[in-house]
């Protein structure tokens, strides 16, 4: 399996993931105007994974397309990280989710945007625009929330306290980055990283939150090993496909 | 021979699907054409990355092609350069104002976090008394905003740069 074809599949699981979650608020938003915000903002990371897993597919070679690496994987083969994995909980967990994903996601793009792989960076160009409003749309409401009334502060503090340990394997890293960083195709994680951390604590300062002082890590999505939430999520992801094979519409 | 420019012309009667005031030329998601003996074939690019519009879009201007008598007919999809809403013809922004959809209007860069909401006029009584509803409205490229002045509620034509 080649080191360019391993990178794709781990971006795009983490949008295909993060999207699938997001459209589950779908009809269940907290107001008309975030239910709607949440399913466009599932809409454009579903885009992404389609672009994302169809490059992967070409990369491959072995005729695999986008909609075959979406729905007939098994859990071992997605390689997103944790946290997109991670259950929506209230609305104030599902932005904090949004938000640490997006502050890692927007330096991530840019920086890919000068990728020597042509298709990458085209689809890093692309993808940068909307990720610069999904960042955007998270970063206020963690302020909104933090800094709004006693219970939203709790309720998204305790969201930020539950979702902080996943927050590290975003800059996680393995021979597959040491590949593609000697070949020019990616940078150097800790740029973007850096970037991360700036806009995070900024946001929180904002925000009056607290970033815990544990520093427990939990790592594993990377390398396919998932949280038990994987395979809910996979049930109803890929249930057409397994319940009518090939079915289309 | 069909030309180019007849091509053109002959997109310019094929409408997006989701605002049909404006067509796939207005819209700036027709990149290129490219006419040979026997065949046509014209490259799109999305607004959006999950834009649900592109596969109609691709369907329709086969569609039209070929009851305008050119066989052959190729669509291909590009990402890069990345479609931004400079692409919006001058015709395709009147049009918009017209239906009721706020145009673009010049933003400071997204990635500006805390900066204020843009101001955006009313395409209804053209007051400058707006405010937004949300950053996300009724498909991916627009905004929800309402007038402060006449009450409506309006989309706006998000900008993408």
């Amino acid at each position: 399996m080649s080191a360019l074809f391993e990178y794709i599949i781990r971006l795009g699981d983490d949008s295909l993931i993060l999207g699938h979650r997001m459209s589950e608020w779908c009809g269940h938003g907290p107001i008309l105007e975030e239910d709607i915000a949440m399913t466009n903002i599932a809409l454009d990371l579903v885009g992404q994974a389609t672009s994302l897993l169809n490059y992967a597919g070409q990369v491959e070679g072995n005729g695999r397309d986008g909609d075959k690496l979406a729905f007939l994987r098994y859990d071992r083969e997605y390689k997103n990280t944790l946290l997109v994995e991670q259950p929506n909980g209230d609305f104030g967990t599902t932005i904090m989710r949004q938000f640490l994903f997006d502050a890692y996601r927007k330096p991530l793009f840019e920086k890919l945007q000068n990728s020597s792989d042509k298709q990458l960076s085209a689809i890093a160009e692309k993808s940068l625009k909307e990720t610069k409003y999904h960042l955007k749309h998270s970063s206020e409401w963690v302020i909104r929330l933090g800094d709004g009334t006693e219970e939203s502060h709790q309720r998204i503090q305790e969201a930020l306290n539950t979702l902080w340990r996943y927050s590290s394997e975003l800059f996680y890293t393995d021979e597959v980055d040491a590949t593609l960083l000697s070949q020019g195709i990616i940078t150097d994680i800790a740029e973007i990283r850096a970037e991360w951390e700036v806009t995070v604590k900024n946001v929180f300062e904002e925000a009056t939150l607290q970033i815990p002082s544990n520093n427990w890590k939990q790592e594993g999505g990377r390398k396919g090993m998932h949280s038990e939430n994987m395979g809910y999520i996979l049930a109803e992801l890929q249930y057409m496909q397994r319940a009518y094979p090939n079915m289309e519409w | 021979m069909v030309t180019e420019k007849e091509i053109w012309a002959y997109l310019e009667e094929v409408s997006d699907p989701e605002i049909p005031v404006l067509t796939v030329v207005d819209l700036g998601v027709v990149r290129a054409v490219e006419i040979t003996e026997t065949s046509c074939h014209v490259t799109i690019t999305p607004t959006y990355s999950g834009c649900p519009a592109m596969k109609m879009i691709e369907e329709q201007i086969i569609e039209k092609l070929n009851e305008k008598g050119i066989e052959n007919v190729t669509v291909s999809l590009v990402l890069s350069p990345a479609w931004t809403t400079d692409w919006l013809t001058e015709s395709g922004k009147n049009k918009l104002r017209e239906y009721g959809i706020a145009p673009p209007e010049h933003e400071v860069d997204k990635s500006v976090l805390f900066s204020e909401p843009t101001v955006v006029p009313c395409p209804q009584c053209k007051s400058r008394n707006t405010k937004m509803i949300s950053q996300f409205g009724s498909t991916a490229c627009k905004a929800h905003y309402q007038c402060n002045e006449c009450l409506e509620p309006f989309d706006y034509f998000k900008c993408l740069k």
